[in-house]
């Protein structure tokens, strides 16, 4: 049976219409002839996010007794007993109330994947655990439910839902996220706008950071396919500009790093650094030295050195180049040629050749020949 | 006729033999070259170096036809991963060290610049230390006690450091810095 498929509706904050915009692509599916159903669902007495749910199944709660108080629970029996195509489960970093099979709801929904059901599930920004701490710093709240960040890595989809500081604001004076009473003291702690701008921001952080790990990972596990495939995949997905530097394990390359890493900053882009060693050299003395020093300024810049077997460097470079989907090659001068290799196509050439279109070489000039040529 | 042939094509074997392996030698004696470990240190810390401390460097690397090595000596807070990204800092660095590359370059000295991080000073001079190898060290004393290296981390220098050690002594001519020399091209 093949693992259901996951997409989770993220948000910066409770009211930007999370639960809402699931409800209403479950509906679509509805429509669309799939039996969908709600595992769980929470309105928090939103009157929009209620009506959307008309029409949808809900599978019955578990009542469970904690601390003398019967709280309702999502009931995974009765979910996986129901087996629909497509499961709703709402805030999936809840805690289960204990007596329960799993301690967390994302728990749940795991095991719901794992039986082939497909689920859509809802999570604020603050849960990520990796963020609460910044979360707490930026807002003054800290909230107890957390989950790991990999959750957010088993998504086949992360969907933001994205709203402006000013517009959940106006929801929230015109009560649409929490009652009358409430609103005064939401508006004056956590619904504060420069509070909203600055998950706003990690959010939308969160997201790009999500986009760009799933887009590497894809490129590189998965093999092309029809030719169709091939040629979307020739296509740069990197939204912004990405830089690679082809270096060597040598002193002159520092400076090649230091104006790619220049370039980079520029750009406000990342930067990769390729090594493309010879097959079967062994990497030792002086070598591993400048391998060391090298991978300690791209540590240091904060980029990344990507160490490449290959006897051909150029084929190297172009396929790196795709994975990366790197938008500048940065390449230091070469040494004069001598010999046959006068003969063949200049390096920068060759690698204008092999790489996708669209993707500029540019040459740093060795400081040396700079200052002969005046 | 056949014979002027063979030895027309026996000269011309032989001239592109003679080629190939003039060739290869000479790519030979580049890689083979001996390569003695003949480093001077020049570590230093915060925005700015003295243009005595580098031009005493350069003078013995030169006159020792030894490689110079500026080390860029950054400090990581506490609260942060000791091998964490610090872009911030490394701007600064990379400037000073452009400046020191092209100062060295106009000398014909080589340059391979490191950048250490530590938790202070010192402790990114130990690290420094125990994993590169010099002959030298210059280190430039500071008359204003500024950003630089202390008094006493000169002393820990000078009895830790397995290499001769040059504390240059402050003057006047501090003044001139590489960096502002170097904005100034």
């Amino acid at each position: 049976m093949s693992r259901g498929h996951y997409k989770i509706f993220l948000g910066m904050a409770a009211g930007v219409g999370k639960t809402y915009r699931m409800l209403q692509e479950g509906r679509a599916e509805l429509t669309a002839g799939r039996d969908v159903a709600i595992g769980y669902l929470e309105p928090h007495k939103r009157q929009e996010t209620s009506d959307q749910a008309i029409g949808l199944e809900a599978v019955p709660r578990r009542g469970v007794s904690y601390r003398e108080v019967e709280v309702e629970e999502m009931d995974l029996a009765a979910l996986l007993a129901r087996a629909p195509d497509l499961a709703l489960i709402d805030e999936l970093a809840h805690s289960n109330a204990p007596g329960l099979v799993h301690e967390k709801r994302y728990e749940d929904i795991a095991e719901a994947l794992d039986a082939g059901i497909d689920v859509y599930s809802t999570v604020n920004v603050q849960h990520l655990e990796s963020l609460n701490d910044q979360v707490a710093e930026l807002t003054g709240v800290r909230v107890r439910e957390t989950v790991p960040d990999s959750v957010l890595g088993t998504a086949d989809e992360v969907v933001l839902i994205d709203l402006t500081p000013e517009a959940l604001v106006a929801r929230l004076r015109a009560g649409k996220i929490y009652p009358g009473e409430n609103i005064d003291a939401a508006l004056n702690n956590f619904f504060r706008i420069e509070n909203l701008a600055a998950l706003r921001e990690v959010s939308l952080r969160q997201v790009a950071e999500d986009v760009e790990a799933k887009r590497l990972t894809l490129h590189v596990a998965e093999p092309l396919g029809t030719r169709e495939e091939r040629v979307v995949s020739e296509v740069p997905k990197a939204v912004g500009e990405r830089l690679l530097a082809l270096v060597r394990p040598t002193p002159s390359s520092q400076r090649l790093v230091r104006r790619a890493w220049r370039s980079a900053q520029r750009l406000g882009t990342d930067l990769d650094l390729l090594w493309v060693k010879t097959p079967g050299k062994p990497v030792e003395g002086e070598v591993e030295r400048q391998v060391t020093a090298l991978r300690q300024l791209a540590s240091v810049l904060g980029a990344t050195l990507l160490i490449e077997e290959h006897d051909d460097l150029v084929a190297a470079a172009a396929r790196v180049v795709r994975e990366r989907g790197s938008t500048y090659l940065m390449v230091g001068e070469s040494l004069p040629r001598r010999g046959f290799a006068r003969l063949r196509e200049p390096l920068p050439q060759r690698l204008m050749n092999a790489t996708p279109a669209g993707v500029d070489v540019r040459i740093v000039a060795h400081r040396g020949s700079r200052e002969e040529g005046g | 006729m056949i014979e002027h042939f063979l030895v027309g094509f026996a000269l011309l074997l032989g001239f592109f033999g003679g080629y190939l392996i003039a060739s290869s030698r000479r790519h030979g004696k580049r890689s083979e070259r001996p390569r003695e470990v003949h480093q001077i240190l020049l570590p230093f810390a915060g925005t700015e170096i003295s243009c005595r401390a580098v031009d005493a460097a350069l003078r013995l690397a030169r006159a020792e036809e030894a490689t110079l090595m500026p080390a860029y000596l950054a400090t990581v807070p506490k609260q942060l991963p000791l091998d964490c990204a610090i872009p911030n800092e490394a701007a600064g660095a990379m400037s000073i060290l452009e400046a020191i590359e092209q100062r060295a370059t106009g000398q014909g000295v080589p340059v391979d610049a490191r950048i250490e991080r530590g938790r202070s000073y010192r402790h990114a001079l130990r690290r420094l230390l125990e994993h590169e190898r010099f002959d030298r060290v210059v280190v430039p004393a500071t008359s204003t006690g500024g950003t630089g290296l202390s008094g006493e981390d000169m002393v820990w220098l000078l009895r830790k450091a397995p290499a001769e050690v040059l504390i240059l002594r402050p003057s006047p001519s501090d003044d001139a810095r590489v960096f502002a020399a170097a904005r100034a091209k």
